[in-house]
């Protein structure tokens, strides 16, 4: 019903920016001494317009038809006609949830940052337009306009990281910087060879295009660049322990719940389907880092003295899972690999929450400072354990079934990778049952700790729908995966098909 | 029915765990006691309802996961090996319940502790009642997590933080190899339901699969990469460090978790999955062998440990070495049967030992303990009862044998395996002697706790003793009704578990072993499957499995004609007479020798102690497996860890990387602004660059084609 507006996404997409032009109105308008009186009303706009945007992206998912393979709520304004360019919009199977995560995540980050106390009005804004730009990243069909809103998504980031940030947020903002222009300029110079071939940046039309062979090869040796990038995969992943240490805590939710699907998505979006030429032949490779992701930083996870450092090395070892199941190429793998990014959007971001809650009242990250909280916190424990829990991959949560489900689908493409994968399973126990035990169990041996405070109403609503959230994906996990079938065995079977008709 | 059995204890932990602190300790000890107790009730009803009228079915609930045939549902499946295990898996944990509302009353915490172990009894459920592979790893590793948070329970003990974590990475490592042989099982078979499995089981026995660089038997690398994952849970060698540690737990959850339930879950793996693994007998050989080897080596470390809770930990891992030889062997009703009298003799010991700590001050050093029977008389003689069941106490031929539950099923377990042995069934007669080896040992530690902790000279401080008492009431029914089982568990029971009856009670669920084929095959086993073809005469599962029985019968009817062909009218095909008498005569020299050290010359053990020699350091120290394993894997990963970290992501990564290029360009930003904001807009103008460059070249380059 309201997704046949055909603008539908296009409201969708562009309601938070209309937060953030409100709020930007008034900031500048307004004398500075006023500013901090403005602070509240910047912050319940910001929430207010997150939540309008949830609930948009909701009635999405009720107009989504996921029988159909195709795009969706297609909306296309030609533009530049006469070079094919043109600012279209649509969602399919693959990427309407991460659409949802997206607005689903948003108003937990505005009301996980309380603890901002300068420039609220700035901080609020940025996030707006980060949600803009990475909702846009999943509903953009043109080259140029995901170009725009991939890279573009990045600036907000920077800014957040770089005001609000720890103490050592300009290197951290500055190596974050560093990787992704590399691998952003060589995507560029793929799309600008894409288009020359294609004569059109309509990613619809550049699906259904063949590209040549060894071309395929560049082409997917740049994205690929990119995507690595901003998964990350092992061994370019050193930036995201220091941006998500250095990150407030919404920032780090943002950047472990959506920034690093986006990687995951470009692969579905642009690798597989235009180049699976490329796609087969490099999958080796692919599979070669994912299984050096998982065992290596699950080992480093292990020897972390900051716990937000460790929650980042964990992301990689479970982003590791990712980019394995989705150069398996078959349904299991491809649909292990969205769930276990949707799922791990959840519960990294229900961890990096958990950190947020004490490091507000400690202002310390180091595991050694802290231990025997659950004397004091008991609620606080026992939501962290269910969140630790799922980190590890417990069956029953969602966890789990992102684990398993790319596990078989590993398995089909070959003994070696599943076995190097369930490593990682047991390694994940080891880092994450111990930094518990650390922060959480044994004596209240620090005297600081004696007056910290369970967590408050919003806290405990904020993490209580994660863990139902959680809970639900682990127990019924068709939830998810019947919104994805149609559309990823479409893609498989096109793979499929195009791999046949080199072979012969 | 089904359902209330498994949800009920679920939604109790739950109210309990939550809501513990405003409905009060009592609210919530009454409300999963309550909720544990009717499943009990309800489980033995629907046990005799299945193993009597053969009522059997599977509900399903709930789709787990639906990706292409890899469909997994949440399910209730109700046969004869799931009613056997919700008895004894809900018996106990209800009689744990009570016991532990005398053995908790000073706790503050008692709330969280019912929810955990309702928890944990809902996970078993879950598990013993899967229909799929994924559920029974599901329960599987939700009673590792139940295990986790009871062992770690008094969390402010970093011995105890440690145990628990110890326990849930080892049995990570089994369930490492446990989830890689459901992948290899969906691979091959293209489901992971038991139904589906066992179905096309046959059409698959010389399917070869690729792993590690060779080629493997599919079915033999399946029913390997399984038997890890048993490995882990039942405590076997190579995986057997964390079960003694996990004795830092309270010590009802030492009998629920660790002595009657979860540790048996290894072994109700085996029997579940007896279709692959009677199609892998290399495999099977394997599983044998670990058994032998873990029954042998638990049985000489717990001789020489002083820890009375140790002891029976090490008697655990030992009897659970006796199932999987038993099933390693094909005997599998024999294993279960076991499995069945073990949980109220060893959950009796467990609670019996709590008793004796309760009553002692939360003594656990049997060095401190000594002539306490005065004092604690009743938890004395249930002692005995528990010792007397687990020694296999009973006197074979009379009457066709009489005596306790271990008498029974660890006689059967012999015996069968002698005759395995003889059926030319690989390591049969190894396990056999080793069987009877320890049961020797198993008497003698036994007997050596009875004495050392009721008997002789006490040595603790006076004014313990003073203060021992009998436990309360609420403990010592528990007490009292698990004596019951392990007196009478055996008698009653065996005639449907391994002999007479075994036919019609597992029906197709478990092979009925080769004493009952051998000596009732052709009476109740074809009266048995006459009435199947009536009923189900087209079901397939049930032609396939009267065909496996059929040939194992041939088997063993050769090698008893083979062997002895003395058994004449004597219906069929007993073991020589020696060999019922082995396991008694063992046990006899077991109880005289320990009688020898501990009561006639007291104080002699504790003075051979005293000289350290080789072998006692060995085995006192548990033949130094912890000291390796903490050497090679916390040490190794702990350095690779490092390794990684410091040289790989900090040296060369970094280093080569955004550090080099960082100090040259910062340097050079530095110059142009301020490095804080240079970058970013350095980035934004890249950025608008390209995208410009890019439309520039587009329309040039389009105009240009046009």
């Amino acid at each position: 019903m309201f997704a046949e507006i055909p603008y539908f996404l296009t409201i969708l997409t562009f309601t938070p920016t209309v937060g953030a032009l409100i709020i930007a109105l008034f900031r500048f308008t307004m004398r500075k001494d006023d500013l901090p009186k403005f602070d509240g009303n910047a912050r319940m706009v910001a929430f207010w317009t997150t939540i309008v945007t949830f609930g948009l992206g909701v009635l999405m998912m009720i107009e989504f038809d996921p029988s159909i393979a195709g795009f969706q709520m297609v909306h296309e304004v030609t533009w530049l006609e006469q070079i094919g360019l043109g600012y279209r919009m649509g969602v399919d199977g693959i990427s309407v949830l991460f659409v949802l995560l997206t607005v689903f995540l948003m108003p937990i980050c505005i009301l996980a940052s309380g603890a901002i106390k300068t420039r609220v009005a700035d901080y609020m804004i940025a996030f707006l337009l980060l949600e803009t730009l990475m909702i846009g990243v999943f509903t953009a069909l043109d080259l140029v306009l995901f170009y725009i809103f991939f890279e573009g998504g990045l600036i907000p980031m920077f800014i957040i990281i770089g005001v609000w940030g720890g103490q050592n947020r300009i290197y951290a903002a500055f190596k974050f910087f560093l990787y992704t222009l590399f691998g952003s300029v060589l995507m560029l110079v793929a799309m600008i060879y894409m288009f020359l071939q294609a004569g059109t940046t309509d990613i619809t039309v550049l699906l259904e295009t063949d590209f040549a062979q060894t071309a395929q090869i560049w082409m997917w040796l740049a994205f690929f660049t990119s995507f690595a990038v901003k998964m990350p995969m092992w061994p370019v992943h050193t930036w995201l322990p220091d941006a998500h240490v250095q990150a407030p805590t919404a920032g780090s939710v943002i950047l472990a719940g959506v920034l690093l699907k986006m990687g995951g998505y470009g692969f579905l979006r642009f690798s597989l389907p235009m180049f699976p030429h490329a796609s087969d032949l490099f999958a080796p490779l692919v599979f070669a880092l994912s299984i050096i992701a998982i065992i290596v930083t699950s080992l480093i996870a292990f020897r972390q003295e900051d716990i937000k450092k460790l929650i980042a090395y964990s992301s990689v070892a479970h982003m590791g899972f990712v980019t394995m199941g989705l150069f398996t190429m078959n349904e299991y793998g491809v649909q292990g690999a969205i769930f276990q990014m949707i799922s791990h959007g959840v519960i990294s971001g229900a961890l990096f929450l958990c950190v947020g809650v004490i490091y507000d009242r400690m202002h310390t990250r180091e595991i050694s400072f802290y231990g025997g909280l659950v004397h004091r916190m008991p609620v606080y424990a026992a939501l962290f354990a269910l969140f630790a829990m799922a980190n590890v991959g417990l069956p029953g949560t969602s966890g789990f079934v992102g684990e398993i489900m790319t596990m078989v689908g590993a398995w089909q493409a070959g003994w070696w990778i599943a076995t190097g994968a369930a490593v990682g399973v047991i390694l994940s126990a080891m880092y994450m049952l111990t930094v518990y035990r650390n922060v959480v169990f044994g004596e209240m041996s620090n005297p600081k700790l004696e007056t910290i405070s369970d967590v408050d109403m919003r806290e405990f609503a904020l993490l209580g729908i994660l863990a139902v959230a959680t809970l639900v994906l682990g127990i019924s996990s068709t939830l998810i995966t019947d919104v994805t079938a149609a559309s990823v065995d479409n893609l498989i079977s096109n793979y499929d098909a195009a791999i046949a008709a080199t072979a012969e | 029915m089904a359902p209330i059995i498994v949800f009920g204890p679920l939604i109790a932990s739950f109210i309990a765990g939550v809501f513990g602190n405003y409905i009060g300790h009592r609210v919530a000890q009454i409300l999963t006691t309550g909720a544990v107790v009717l499943s009990a009730i309800l489980s033995w009803i629907v046990f005799f309802d299945v193993t009597g009228n053969g009522n059997t079915y599977t509900i399903e609930l709930l789709t787990w996961m639906s990706v292409g045939n890899f469909d997994v549902s949440w399910a209730i499946k109700v046969d004869s090996l799931s009613a056997v295990m919700l008895v004894v898996v809900n018996s106990v944990s209800a009689l744990v319940h009570i016991y532990s509302w005398g053995y908790m009353s000073h706790d503050p915490h008692r709330a969280r502790f019912f929810s955990y172990l309702s928890l944990f009894t809902f996970a078993m459920l879950s598990l013993v009642t899967a229909d799929n592979f994924l559920q029974l790893f599901f329960g599987w590793e939700g009673v590792g997590l139940a295990s986790y948070l009871l062992i770690g329970f008094w969390y402010k003990k970093k011995s105890a933080n440690d145990a628990a974590i110890k326990a849930f990475v080892t049995n990570r490592v089994g369930d490492f190899g446990f989830a890689l042989g459901i992948m290899a099982l969906f691979h091959v078979f293209g489901s992971v339901k038991f139904e589906d499995v066992f179905a096309q089981i046959g059409d698959h026995a010389d399917t070869v699969l690729a792993f590690a660089g060779m080629s493997f038997n599919a079915i033999e690398l399946i029913a390997f990469l399984l038997f890890i994952g048993a490995m882990g849970k039942s405590a076997q060698f190579f995986l057997h460090v964390w079960l003694p540690d996990a004795m830092e737990g309270p010590t009802p959850v030492s009998a629920l978790i660790h002595a009657a339930t979860m540790v048996t879950a290894g072994v109700f793996l085996v029997c579940r999955a007896f279709p692959i693994y009677e199609l892998a007998p290399a495999t099977s050989t394997i599983v044998t062998a670990i058994g032998i080897l873990t029954c042998f080596f638990a049985a000489t470390v717990g001789m020489m440990q002083n820890d009375i809770k140790r002891v029976i930990a090490y008697s655990t891992c030992s009897q659970l070495g006796y199932m999987f030889f038993a099933a390693g062997l094909g005997l599998y009703s024999a294993a279960m049967f076991h499995l069945f009298t073990h949980a109220f003799f060893k959950a009796l010991l467990f609670l019996g030992a709590g008793s004796v700590i309760h009553g002692l001050h939360d003594e656990q050093d049997m060095r401190k303990m000594g002539g306490t029977y005065q004092a604690l008389p009743g938890t004395y003689l249930l002692m005995i009862i528990g010792t007397m069941a687990l020694t296999g106490v009973g006197i074979p031929m009379l009457f066709g044998g009489v005596g306790l539950a271990g008498f029974y099923s660890k006689d059967m377990i012999i015996e069968e395996a002698f005759l395995a042995g003889e059926a030319g069934i690989p390591l049969g007669m190894v396990a056999f002697w080793f069987g009877v080896l320890v049961a020797l040992m198993t008497s003698y530690y036994s007997w050596r706790v009875i004495f050392m902790t009721f008997h002789g000279k006490y040595r603790g401080e006076k004014s313990v003793l003073d203060k021992a008492h009998d436990s309360p009431p609420v403990m010592m029914i528990p007490l009292v009704l698990l004596a019951v089982g392990a007196l009478f568990a055996g008698a009653m029971f065996k005639e449907d578990f391994v002999t007479k009856g075994a036919f019609s009670f597992w029906q197709e669920s478990l092979p009925p072993g080769p004493y009952a084929e051998g000596n009732y095959g052709d009476t109740y086993g074809a009266e048995y499957r006459a009435s199947l073809g009536e009923h189900h005469g087209d079901d397939h599962a049930a032609d396939t499995h009267a065909d496996d029985t059929h040939a194992e019968e041939a088997g063993y009817g050769d090698a008893a004609h083979g062997g002895e062909g003395d058994h004449g009218e004597d219906h069929g095909h007993h073991p020589p007479v020696w060999v019922l008498w082995m396991p008694f005569g063992a046990t006899v020299i077991g109880f005289l020798t320990a009688w020898y050290f501990y009561i006639t010359r007291e104080g002699l053990p504790a003075r051979m102690a005293a000289q350290n020699g080789p072998l006692y350091r060995l085995l006192y120290n548990k033949w130094y497996v912890d000291e390796i394993y903490h050497f090679i894997f916390v040490r190794g990963a702990k350095g690779l860890g490092d390794l990684f970290w410091k040289i790989g992501d900090v040296r060369i990564i970094d280093g080569l990387g955004p550090n080099g290029f960082a100090a040259t360009a910062m340097a050079a930003a530095r110059r142009v602004a301020r490095a804080q904001s240079g970058f970013l807009y350095h980035y934004a103008f890249v950025m608008l660059i390209g995208v410009l460059g890019f439309m520039v070249w587009a329309l040039a380059g389009g105009a240009g084609g046009q």
